[in-house]
């Protein structure tokens, strides 16, 4: 493990003199944020896109705005997802980016205060190996995975390795799990828990009608002391203002990547999310 | 080679459980190959899917139904034809089992008819369906519409320019046919893109899986459905020769119509089995669709396999003259059977088939698909080390549909 152990790499306001592991940092920003009233935003942008140059220009951009940072390893296949991270992956991955090459940025530049936490499909993750993944990670100033396609049932090795470094596996649920299963997976998922607010992909906007507010808050009583973030279709400030005391957070991922893509502003953007009191 | 294959000991262990039908165990797994990795919102719909399985598959009333069409509409059993000419040619006797001849022109029908009656007992309101060669699309067109039920078909871009006369039957057969212009716009993509659909309505919608690859059940459903292929070969051969073939042989995309020929013959120990992959133009990465010779364990739309893969994980566009074969992973059984040592897995590439196919059409006249055409090669090379062996070759389908490509290539 090359003498790494779970608090190296913790930069910022938030890790300074504590002994706190890499996902309890997850947790304590989503409980705090930036915005107090507001729900926290956890941030997504595919790493590297629409420049791999500018991807910490563009990471510093995006945390200044928000209280954790989901960074996406770009994946040929991105079944979870929309048109939108399937074209920013596709783009990111011509542009050379890939598990590797993000951790070697990460290591190197000086990291923002939020939490960051990787998105990847499991297959990047199962090639570099687990317990180096969970070294490096750390290493890195990581201090979560969100892997789409591994479901609770099939993640007790990443789990198990992940453990080693105090780096949190982050698990999703969604409308269709059952109640016995939500159970499980919330009582096994770090950080944060996940909740998807739709059948579907990501990106397409959604309406969240009165039946996903009450979804979020059977998950939110059945996490527990686990905060619960909503993602999946969040684009708009009446979006987030409709989830506001139902959930502990909201993902926004393919809109901010359209935000950045399009050049504009992501810091101003993500600030629009939330009433600035 | 790619894969450190097991120790003998272990190999055996392997081989032993197979045989004993203990694969896949309670987690969807053959060995350390299968699992479910989907996204937690298909979690639901595969369990629903896994109960209906053990529900009906096996019950009496659904095989009673299935077996009934499988005869008055599909046209089981299938033939297994003596081929004299190739026989003379190639030096080794050779028998086709002619999946070509079942309804719509290959094996799929077998899994598509299967997989439609599972659906409309669970109550499913609409099909999706991925295709390569369109072979697969084609028969759940047909299966659906023999059904009454609504069928959407995602196929790549690419395979639609290749395998056109099948999109037009599909059309015909009252499919809705979607081309998939994302991702490597091939078989893989497609199937992307029908997880796509199916996880934005897995409650109603059945998503119809036309290989052994894929989330548990799949593999397990699909082999189930196509085992009969096998089942019939080996009891005609018997009949016939009053033994057992030497060799039984067929093509390995996805592994499908192999899984099915081989899974009859797998306690046959001294049967050698022997699968056949789209070698491409060329042994490097990205030059052939040859996952067990030359790839490496990982995790591709649902299930740890072997695949096609470069150093960073990320998935390896294939390359290979059959739409039917393009595809960089394999069911989870052939690397089971492969890691078992039960099954020897080789390659052919564009040329080899393309010449097989023709000396089969000129000799048999019979027109292969250029799937089975490998197959082709693969007996021919084997005839030349075992003459007067006795061998079985699955005919998965007819070549039709691959006159756009041999327009372009032999006939040229």
């Amino acid at each position: 493990m090359s003498g790494v152990n779970g608090t190296v790499g913790v930069t910022g306001a938030s890790g300074a003199g504590t002994e706190q592991l890499p996902r309890e940092r997850i947790a304590a920003a989503i409980r705090a944020p930036q915005v107090p009233g507001e729900p926290a935003l956890v941030a997504f942008l595919t790493a590297g896109y629409p420049s791999a140059k500018r991807f910490r220009e563009h990471l510093a951009a995006v945390a200044a705005a928000s209280d954790v940072v989901e960074i996406g390893v770009p994946f040929t296949d991105p079944m979870a997802d929309g048109v939108t991270i399937q074209r920013s992956s596709q783009e990111a991955l011509k542009q050379g980016v890939s598990l590797r090459w993000i951790l070697a940025e990460l290591r190197a530049m000086q990291r923002p205060a939020a939490p960051l936490v990787l998105m990847s499909y499991l297959n990047p993750l199962l090639n570099h190996g687990y317990a180096r993944l969970a070294a490096d990670a750390a290493e890195a100033g990581v201090c979560g995975f969100i892997v789409p396609d591994l479901p609770y049932d099939e993640g007790e090795e990443l789990r198990a390795a992940l453990e080693r470094t105090g780096v949190a596996l982050v698990q999703m649920v969604t409308p269709v799990t059952t109640d016995a299963r939500l159970a499980q997976v919330c009582a096994a998922s770090q950080g944060f828990v996940y909740a998807v607010t739709m059948t579907g992909t990501t990106g397409r906007n959604v309406a969240v009608p009165e039946s996903v507010v009450d979804y979020l808050v059977r998950v939110r009583r059945v996490a527990g002391h686990v905060p619960v973030c909503a993602g999946f279709g969040i684009r708009a400030r009446e979006q987030v203002e409709r989830l506001r005391g139902h959930v502990d957070g909201v993902v926004v991922g393919s809109a901010l990547v359209e935000v950045l893509e399009r050049g504009e502003d992501p810091t101003a953007w993500l600030r629009a999310l939330r009433a600035h009191g | 080679m790619s894969m450190v294959l097991p120790e003998p000991a272990e190999r055996e262990r392997l081989l032993a459980d197979e045989i004993a039908g203990k694969f896949p165990d309670a987690r969807g797994r053959f060995g350390p190959y299968g699992g479910r990795y989907v996204p937690e919102t298909l979690i639901p719909a595969l369990d629903r899917l896994e109960a209906g399985i053990r529900q009906h598959l096996h019950a009496r009333d659904y095989q009673a139904q299935l077996n009934a069409e499988l005869a008055s509409w599909v046209g089981r059993p299938t033939a297994l034809s003596f081929a004299p000419r190739l026989s003379a040619a190639w030096g080794a006797r050779i028998w086709l089992k002619r999946e070509d001849l079942a309804h719509t022109g290959a094996h799929k029908i077998n899994n598509a008819l299967g997989q439609a009656l599972l659906a409309q007992r669970l109550g499913a309101k609409r099909i999706v369906a991925e295709t390569g060669a369109g072979q697969h699309g084609v028969a759940s067109a047909a299966a659906c519409a023999r059904l009454g039920l609504p069928c959407t078909v995602y196929m790549g871009a690419i395979d639609m320019e290749r395998q056109a006369p099948n999109v037009g039957r599909m059309r015909l057969l009252g499919a809705k046919v979607v081309p998939v212009t994302g991702g490597d716009q091939t078989l893989r993509a497609a199937i992307d893109e029908a997880l796509r659909d199916w996880v934005s309505d897995p409650s109603g919608t059945f998503y119809l899986l036309g290989s052994a690859v894929g989330p548990h059940p799949y593999p397990y459903l699909v082999r189930e459905l196509q085992a009969i292929i096998g089942r019939e070969a080996r009891a005609q051969f018997l009949a016939d020769q009053g033994a057992l073939p030497d060799a039984v042989f067929a093509c390995v995309g996805g592994g499908s119509n192999a899984i099915g020929m081989f899974h009859a013959f797998v306690p046959d120990r001294a049967v050698r089995i022997i699968g056949v992959e789209a070698g491409g133009r060329g042994t490097g990465l990205g030059e052939n669709a040859a996952s067990l010779s030359y790839g490496r364990p990982g995790v591709l739309q649902g299930c740890y396999s072997l695949l096609l893969q470069d150093e960073d994980g990320q998935i390896q566009e294939t390359d290979s003259i059959s739409a039917g074969l393009d595809y960089p992973g394999v069911g989870p059984e052939h690397a089971l059977l492969l890691a078992a040592g039960r099954v020897q897995y080789e390659s052919a590439g564009d040329d080899e088939a393309l010449e097989a196919l023709q000396e089969c059409a000129r000799l048999e006249g019979i027109l292969p698909a250029l799937e089975t055409a490998h197959a082709f090669h693969g007996v021919r090379r084997w005839a030349r080390a075992n003459p007067g062996g006795r061998a079985i070759l699955c005919l998965s389908g007819r070549g039709d549909k691959d006159m756009p490509t041999l327009q372009r290539t032999v006939l040229a």
